[in-house]
Order: C-alpha cells, then structure tokens, then sequence
C-alpha cells in the first residue's frame, strides 16, 4: 500500500489549493496513508487548514524560522529527512513544487516523475511532454520511492473530510545550510481571484498593443468575478506582469471559463488552457489557430468586442 | 570565474510533434532539431557575464548523442569558448544527466553553472535543482535577473506570486527563464570562428556515472482533441450561447 507525504504549499499564513489538488492525486493510487507535511516558521494555522482535506491520514509540521521562505535549498534537506517511512513524497506542479521537489528527489537519490495528470496506479503515471503534445506513460520500479509533481489542473481540490485529521510536530535532523538567502517578494495584486483557481479567467494577447490598453480586460475581469491572464507575447511586450502568463512554461489553468481575446493562439499557450470547461476565442484573424480549439468563437477586433461585451454583461 | 552552461538539443519549437502510430516515440526522422530555447538564454547570460568582465570562461556542455558536434558548433559559434560533448546514443533521464554534469563540475570547477529551467521536449523542469542538491551548492530557478557581486548572485525568480530576489553564495546553479535576455543571432565570422575552438568529446560510459534512469517509459499517446466549437457572429449571440451553456 502505497503510503504518500505531500508537501503544503502555503503563503501567507493559509493552505494553497494545490496541495488539496495533490490529496486527489494521491487517493486516485488508492493510497493507503496520505500524510502532509507543513514547513513553516508558524505552521500551526495552515495545519489546521490541511486536516480538514478529506483522505488526510495525518498532518506533520515542521515549525523553524528558517522554513519563513520557501527556499528549496533548505526545505529539501528535511523533507528528505521525512521521507524514509515514505513511498511517495508529491508536491504540487507550481513554481514552489518545481523548485523544491526535484532537490528532494536528487538527495534521496530518486528520479522523479513531473506535471502527473493521471495515475492508473501507484506506479503507472500519464503526463504531458512536448508542451502537451504528447502524453507520456511511465512506470517507475516498485522497490523505489517515487517523487513526483502533480499537475494541478489535471485534479479537482479535495474538499473537507467528515473528520479532521490529527496534528503532530515531526523532529527532524537535517543541516540547513546558509548559503542561500531571501531578499524579497514583489507580488501581484491579491484582491483578484487567483490564476490557478479561479472558475473564470479572461486573458489577454499581443493584440492589446500597451500596457495602458491591457488595462481595459480588468473591467471585463471584475464584471465577470475573473482571473486575468495574459498570453506570453503579451507579457514579453511588457503589457502585464510575468505571474499573469499562461501556457507551457507559464500557469496551466483549468478554469470553467477561459476568455481569449487578442490571443492568436500558439501551441505553447494552448497547452496551458486545454483543461478549460468552455473556452471562448476572440480574434480578428478568423484563421488564427486558437479558433480550431475554442468552443465558442468571435471573429472581431478586441476594440470593439471588449467594450459592447461589458456592456451586454 | 568560468560559467558551465548546459546546452540540450531539442527538436524545434515550431515543429508539430507526431506521437508514432505504435506509441514509442515521437516522429523525429526529418524533424528539425535546435538548441533547447532555455539554454541559449543561458548561454547569451553567460557572454555578457563575461562581457561585463564577471566571467572569463564560458563552456558549454551536451550529453548527447555523436552527430550532436553541429550543435556544440552552434554554442561555439554564439560566443562560448569550449565545448564539452559527453556522448552516449541513449537520451538520459534527469537523475542521470544531473549526474554526468556534476562530473563535468568537478573537472572544470565553475562558480556558476547557468541552465535553462526546463526543455521543451521532455518539460521535466528538474536537472539544474537535482544537480544543485548533488553538489550541495544553492540554486536559484526561473531566473529572470542576475546580478554577481563578488561570491553572491542576486537572482530574481518568476515565481506563481511574482517575482522573488534570493541571493545564493557561488559557487551555485542557476535556472533561466525566458524573459532573462534575448539571445544574440549568430554571425557568419562567428561560424567559421568556431570551427577552430576546442571540442571535447567525452565518452559517456568513461565518466563512471551510476545511472539514474529508473523509469521506463511505457508508451506515448497522442493527447484527446478539443473538437472545434461554433463561430458566433456578434456578441449578443456569444452572451446568448454562454447563457445557455449557463456560464452566465
């Protein structure tokens, strides 16, 4: 029986959606313990978040000033730590998981297997290569621990448990090294709904042509309760910030709603919304290719569209 | 101070990949192959860490198979001084490859080794932290900025939240992302430069590297298809069709 750790992904004093989208992945192996660990320097309150997660065996906190930041460099040693009575350790394919879980990998001298978007069963993982234009499926042996990213879009959040899981503070001996150090965290706004979650996401493209006129999908956003996101020409061309990027090397989103406007549609961005419930395609170009994926599509100009759609909603 | 930077060769981002009919691959016969676009993002920061007078020596390293020297060329003929060719005909597995450049690290002691996060062939996104965590240096991914000060970087990383400075002591690996810098077009004396700077080929099996390949890939498949949806002519038939669909 497969017994799992997952890694918490947390900022700010809460639990990120991405470790209830691990919990699912976890229990789609028929996992027979799911435990997870929470590195912080006050664990406790995001802990007590992780127990509710329905499937959740036990939650164990690792409380150190030096976990304040999540730098991979000094989480992975105590995981790795953590890991022995373990046969799986999963993190979340997020910027935070892709940087710590393959240094946990490395130190325990494991491969790992990334952006899981199915498991057939403990050992058997499908996953996206080729900016998703290939799925790969690979087995990994059943005397070796696995590591592995989930691929957050790929599974449902699990939701609360009828009962809440118990709460240790696990001890571990790992030496921190000092020889990587926090500086600071300019983040984006937070009085939107977040990228990776949100139900709903409007995005934008190259055909903006400024920031300043980039501005104009946000009213379009907050009519709809929407994420923005931005295509990576946009983002390139200095019209929105990098953690708006969405696409194979960006966020990955699987929102109910996804909303292109000005978005030609390359592979590289397409990989990023196929998980989409509904994707609606706004473009000038009617030959542009995000139009062979789009469930609904608008051939127009964005000048036009954006401002008679805030009006009709 | 000498830079390694890691230089995959990848098929090229605007071909359509083909999974072959019996799932074992991917069509390459062909397939035009390129640098992986991370690690000529490494590559460019490497030469103008050294233009800036940061860096003197900038190697870079492929494990790949023998007709794989054109690509070195190509690294060399963008600027790098050396070339380091460890050759095997098997495409190796992170675990493995981080292995082998630890290997590298240890013969040419560089105080940074700059890498692309991912490739976009397999998109695993783990060799520069696994060989952080083996040489037990920091690393610092999906960089953005860099800025060397003496034995510290300051690096500036896309994260999901935004953007995060760390600074790591060198030596330290480092991981680039895309909005780092733009890489130089090579120039036509730069080719026929290249073809006079060392290139070294290492055979794979000669580095005693145990391998880290432990999974097998099973099969690949093509991914389900969204199937083309419905054109609307005006918004008030795309508010219709949302509605009825009831996303509105």
């Amino acid at each position: 029986m497969a017994k799992v750790l997952i890694v918490a992904e947390h900022a700010h004093g809460k639990l990120n959606p991405s470790t209830a989208k691990c919990v699912s992945c976890a229990k789609q192996m028929a996992a027979g313990a799911i435990d997870i660990v929470v590195l912080a320097d006050a664990p406790d309150a995001i802990a007590a978040e992780a127990a509710k997660l329905d499937g959740v065996s036990r939650v164990r906190t690792i409380a150190n000033p030096a976990n304040a930041h999540a730098l991979a460099a000094a989480l992975a040693p105590q995981i790795a730590a953590l890991a022995g009575e373990y046969t799986h350790v999963l993190g979340p394919s997020t910027t935070f998981g892709k940087d710590v879980m393959p240094r946990i990998a490395a130190l325990l001298g494991e491969g790992q297997v990334s952006d899981v978007m199915k498991a057939h069963d403990a050992h058997t993982f499908d996953r996206p290569i080729y900016a998703g234009n290939a799925i790969q499926t690979v087995e990994t042996p059943k005397e070796r621990k696995v590591v592995a990213t989930v691929r957050t879009a790929s599974y449902p959040a699990a939701g609360a448990g009828a009962a809440t899981a118990p709460v240790e503070a696990a001890s571990v001996s790992a030496a921190l090294p000092g020889h990587t150090r926090f500086v600071e965290l300019k983040e984006g706004r937070s009085d939107r709904p977040d990228l990776q979650s949100a139900a709903r996401v409007v995005s934008g493209g190259r055909a903006f042509g400024s920031a300043e006129n980039f501005q104009q999908l946000y009213r379009l956003a907050d009519k709809l309760g929407a994420a923005v996101g931005a295509s990576r020409a946009a983002v390139d061309a200095g019209y929105a910030p990098n953690e708006l990027q969405v696409g194979q090397t960006g966020k990955i989103v699987a929102p109910e709603l996804y909303i292109a406007i000005g978005i030609s549609g390359a592979i590289q961005h397409l990989t990023g919304i196929k998980d989409a419930g509904t994707i609606v395609a706004i473009n000038k170009d009617g030959e542009a290719p995000i139009f062979e994926i789009a469930d609904i599509g608008l051939v127009g100009d964005w000048t036009k569209v954006l401002p008679e759609l805030e009006q009709a909603l | 101070m000498k830079i390694l930077v890691g230089y995959k060769r990848v098929v090229d981002f605007n071909v359509r990949i083909q999974v072959k009919p019996d799932g074992s691959g991917v069509v390459t016969e062909g397939v035009k192959l390129s640098p992986n676009p991370f690690d000529d993002i490494a590559l460019e920061e490497a030469l103008r860490l050294r233009e800036k007078g940061v860096a003197t020596d900038v190697v870079v390293a492929t494990i790949a198979p023998a007709d794989a020297q054109a690509h070195l060329r190509n690294g060399l003929a963008m600027g790098a001084n050396r070339a380091i060719h460890v050759v095997t005909d098997k495409a190796v597995q992170p675990l493995t490859a981080a292995r082998t450049l630890l290997k590298l690290i240890e013969k040419e002691q560089p105080q940074i080794v700059l890498l692309g996060k991912q490739a976009i062939d397999d998109d695993a996104n783990q060799t520069g932290q696994m060989l952080a965590a083996l040489w037990g240096r920091p690393q610092a991914t999906f960089a953005s900025k860099i800025e060397v000060n003496g034995n510290v970087a300051c690096v500036t990383r896309e994260v999901d939240a935004g953007l995060e400075t760390i600074e790591v002591e060198l030596p330290a690996v480092i991981t680039v992302d895309l909005r780092l810098n733009e890489p130089r077009f090579i120039k036509l004396p730069d080719i026929m430069k290249a073809k006079s700077k060392p290139l070294e080929t290492v055979p794979f099996d000669s580095l005693g590297v145990e391998s880290g390949d432990h999974h097998k890939v099973v099969k690949l498949t093509a991914p389900s298809k969204r199937s083309k949806g419905t054109i609307v002519k005006d918004v008030p038939e795309l508010v219709a069709a949302l509605k009825a669909k009831g996303l509105l």
